[in-house]
């Protein structure tokens, strides 16, 4: 066990855990934010994504000794214009079914638009396809991705 | 989606063994005024399900356990005794209330779910797409009663006749003059007015809410991370446990070297879960060694310092390719008839021109996105547990029997599903946290890894299905011969079949939907040490894609459009001509596409909806298939949340595409190969086609949304490929074929 120093959603918290502790675990376990969600372990299926410094990483293959130092935001954490726009498309879409990847999918959109504002399908492809939704919302994805990157032609759609 | 067999194909599980007393017709509804104050409307269950009743008969015990409850401020309160598993069920309850009890759905409030099933009116389990079905016109009955008792209250209240008066939005308005008083005013004296036996409906023109988009209750807190499922439980003091489990199916440990594991940082315990005692058959779980720890990453990683010398089991034998031989020298022997019309060897004997095929599927993982877990606290007089489960009533009982307690002594808390499948109706990941809870005597949550739910999973069965048919000179179909082998849910779960036949492995293709004149499905049940389960649309999901991919050979065959081949032998399917012509005609059947696609068709009749799909695809230079536009029409019969229905139906597709596309269990010494998504890969964005979803207006009986949207895409997708390529798919996967693999656009 060491002790290690995490800012999470702005704020730093100590824990003492081994070095190859996945961030995932503690952000979970040791944090209590649940948002972040296990699917898969081996960085497959992107339930657990979370931004590390601002790029969107699989915290369940990140050793907490990897995130050490660094800046993590976490689905409870994410907050501005992108944030709230993909919340807000997301709702009107109706997107999630049982919710249970969406966390990982609104994180990898919100770095995908923080990067690429006015994505294209392939960008959304490219940037969206480690995340996998076994309930089948990817079209739902696609257009609420759209929609917050254009709000303003999003109702004529 | 299921947690219980379609009414119409098995048998209930517990049913048989449930000792409630039935309960009268007159007792189907009650009302009355509970502890506090307010309006509580109970139901009783149908007729058709009275063996389900409630232990009490006894409507005072019954009363805090309304479906409906308005309260002296006029709120009003449903309770959802399904699991929200994505399917909408939470929203549309409210839907269903509102609609008879003239209110807003947005204002009814959602009480907890049901926590101590055994004290329920009904079996608490969610599956066989039957969330709505159930409960259709039990929850538009419950909230017409309402509506009819606070009428009459304030009539009474007016002096005047409750036909003059009517109700609008939580107010009875007196219509002649306009006064109106709100509901919350009038529950006290509503509850003391009898309670009208046959509330009348209202008809479908007057309909406000059914029918409409209504947003879903559990969208916003599925956005911002705040939604609870089963792994999100924590609880004071709580450990975690990882199973390290038996690698072959049936293995039994033999003996295990713990030390390293022990001395780990923040392991509680080691301890072999064996369920050889009685408690395993209802159960099902296998054998393994758990390790509780501290933390979740303490278990996993003590749990990969163990070493295990397990006995092999019953499954250590088996092999697919074994097995498929062993099937396929079965479906030479005469199986248990499931169908018979008029003479179908005979006809095949005096046939113009006969064709045959073999059609295989294999195994299949349902693979959730929420790995199963489960929480439990046993204490001394009682045990909570915490989970994301289809089947509430079985975790009580599974629950019960592990910690030695009586069914009531245990309280079960629903939390949301991430994803259930079929594979959450079954209760090992309770068992297992009951039982390491009992043990460790603290809260306790198990959870698996994504390896352990690939490789440890209640499977869809694997079949070998043997076709003949038979054109007759004039090159019509005259007759058909499909003898289904297959892996057998019923005798996987020990249960008797019913006569022979496991409704399950036939479904979807002994109602084979067309006319003709001489048809004969027989059935081989194969008990093995592999265990199986509901998978999304159960038997549907592979006898929908052999019996349409066949019927595509024998239109190919007799060098006819396979829709118009279709059509003519529907004729007497209304329901499922009238998606297959919507279907076609919105895709373009027949119209010319652009270079290098082409569109196969399919109609299937699941859990009592009706759904055609028409797939468009392409395949590329080095064999691989891509779709494109999936057209999906479905009948349903009335629509409660279309929104609701058209995710299911876009989410069925991407499943069966799945599925079709990449999905295989094999087995090599009783051990399955795959274990995560690497080896069992799924449909991801970049692979996901265009799906349009239409939903036929209908009178017709209603179905159920969950599971109908799977059983099309496969053979759509296949009869695509035989159109492109002269070459059926045979066999699933369709990458066994090397069809697939895509990726370009
Ligand atoms: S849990 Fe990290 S990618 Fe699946
Ligand atoms: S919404 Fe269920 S896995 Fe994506």
């Amino acid at each position: 066990m060491s002790a290690f120093t995490v800012t999470v959603n702005g704020r730093a918290h100590a824990v003492d855990v081994a070095p190859d502790t996945p961030l995932l675990w503690v952000i979970r376990d040791h944090l209590d934010l649940t948002g972040t969600k296990f699917g898969c372990g081996m960085a497959l299926c992107g339930a657990c994504t979370v931004h590390l410094d601002g790029a969107p990483v699989r915290s369940c293959s990140v050793p907490i000794a990897a995130a050490a130092g660094k800046r993590v935001t976490t689905i409870e954490g994410l907050a501005g214009d992108v944030g709230h726009r993909l919340q807000e498309a997301w709702i009107a879409e109706e997107v999630p079914q049982c919710g249970y990847c969406q966390s990982g999918q609104i994180m990898s959109a919100a770095a995908l638009l923080a990067r690429t504002p006015r994505p294209t399908d392939a960008d959304i492809d490219a940037a969206l396809s480690g995340n996998i939704c076994r309930c089948g919302t990817y079209q739902r994805i696609r257009r609420a991705i759209h929609r917050a990157a254009r709000p303003e032609v999003s109702d004529a759609r | 989606m299921r947690a219980e067999p379609a009414p119409s194909v098995s048998p209930d599980t517990a049913s048989a063994a449930d000792p409630r007393p039935a309960v009268s017709r007159r007792d189907f509804l009650k009302a009355g005024t509970t502890v506090g104050a307010g309006l509580t409307i109970a139901f009783y269950l149908p007729p058709a399900m009275v063996r389900r009743l409630a232990r009490s008969p006894d409507p005072a015990t019954l009363a805090p356990n309304g479906w409906v409850h308005i309260g002296a401020d006029g709120v009003v309160t449903v309770t959802v005794d399904k699991s929200e598993m994505g399917q909408g069920v939470t929203t549309a309850y409210p839907m269903l209330v509102a609609e008879e009890l003239e209110v807003d759905p947005a204002t009814v409030r959602l009480a907890d779910t049901p926590e101590n099933p055994a004290a329920w009116v009904r079996r608490m389990g969610t599956g066989g797409s039957s969330s709505v079905r159930s409960s259709y016109d039990l929850l538009r009955k419950a909230g017409a009663t309402g509506r009819l008792m606070l009428i009459a209250a304030a009539a009474g209240e007016w002096g005047v006749a409750p036909d003059a008066c009517h109700a609008d939005a939580g107010y009875v308005v007196h219509s002649a003059s306009g006064r109106r008083l709100a509901y919350g005013a009038l529950v006290a004296k509503a509850a003391t007015l009898p309670v009208p036996s046959d509330p009348p409906l209202k008809r479908p023109e007057e309909f406000r809410v059914l029918g409409r988009r209504v947003p879903r209750r559990d969208t916003p807190l599925k956005v911002n991370g705040s939604a609870r499922f089963g792994i999100d439980t924590r609880v004071p003091g709580m450990l975690y446990a990882s199973i390290e489990r038996a690698p072959a199916f049936g293995g039994t440990v033999r003996r295990v070297d713990d030390a390293r594991a022990r001395a780990m940082p923040g392991v509680r315990r080691v301890s072999v879960v064996d369920w050889s005692a009685d408690e395993s058959r209802a159960a099902r779980a296998g054998a393994g060694v758990a390790v509780v720890a501290d933390h979740y990453w303490q278990a996993l990683t003590a749990r990969r310092a163990l070493t295990v010398d397990w006995a092999p089991g019953a499954g250590a034998p088996l092999e697919t390719e074994t097995l498929r031989e062993r099937f396929a020298g079965l479906a030479q022997q005469p199986g248990v008839r499931a169908r018979a019309v008029g003479d179908a060897a005979g006809a095949l004997a005096s046939a113009a021109r006969t064709i045959e095929a073999v059609y295989e599927v294999p195994y299949l993982a349902h693979a959730p996105m929420e790995p199963m877990n489960c929480t439990a606290h046993v204490r001394p007089d009682g045990c909570d547990v915490w989970v994301s489960t289809q089947g509430q009533t079985a975790a009580q009982q599974v629950a019960a029997q592990v910690a030695g307690l009586r069914p009531e002594q245990v309280r079960v808390h629903t939390t949301y599903l991430g994803g259930g499948f079929g594979r959450r109706s079954e209760t090992d990941f309770v068992a297992e946290a009951v039982r390491l809870s009992r043990e460790t005597g603290a809260p306790v949550q198990v959870i698996w890894t994504r390896e352990d739910d690939i490789r440890h999973d209640f499977y869809r069965p694997t079949t070998y299905n043997r076709f003949r048919a038979g054109l007759d000179a004039n090159g019509v179909l005259s007759a058909w011969s499909h003898h289904i082998v297959g892996a057998s849910i019923s005798l996987s779960k020990h249960r008797e079949l019913e006569n022979g036949i496991d409704g399950s492995l036939v479904e979807g293709a002994a109602n084979l939907p067309y006319a003709i004149p001489n048809i004969l499905v027989e059935q081989t049940a194969v008990d093995l040490a592999i265990p199986c389960g509901y998978w999304r649309s159960v038997g549907s999901s592979h006898n929908a894609y052999v019996t349409e991919c066949f019927f595509d050979e024998v239109a190919h065959a007799a060098a006819k459009d396979p829709y118009e081949l279709r059509r003519g032998l529907l004729r007497d399917q209304p329901r499922h001509l009238g998606v297959l012509d919507e279907a076609a005609e919105r895709a373009g059947w027949g119209k010319p596409l652009a270079a290098g696609r082409s569109r196969g068709i399919a109609v299937a009749e699941a859990f009592g909806s009706y759904v055609a799909e028409v797939a468009e695809i392409s395949l590329t230079d080095d064999g691989k298939c891509r779709v494109h536009r999936v057209v999906c029409v479905v009948d349903c019969g009335p629509t409660v949340n279309p929104d609701t229905i058209e995710a299911q139906m876009q989410g069925g597709i991407v499943y069966g595409l799945s599925a079709a596309l990449y999905g295989d269990i094999t087995i090599d010494g009783g051990r399955v190969r795959q274990g995560n998504f690497n080896d069992y890969p799924v449909l991801r964005m970049n692979e996901m086609p265009h799906v349009e979803v239409f939903i036929r207006p209908s009178r017709e009986k209603q179905g159920g949304i969950g599971e109908p949207g799977v059983p099309p895409i496969a053979p759509a997708v296949c009869n695509a490929i035989l159109s492109a390529t002269g070459s059926p798919v045979r066999r699933l996967p369709i990458v066994r074929s090397g069809k697939s693999g895509i990726a370009m656009k």
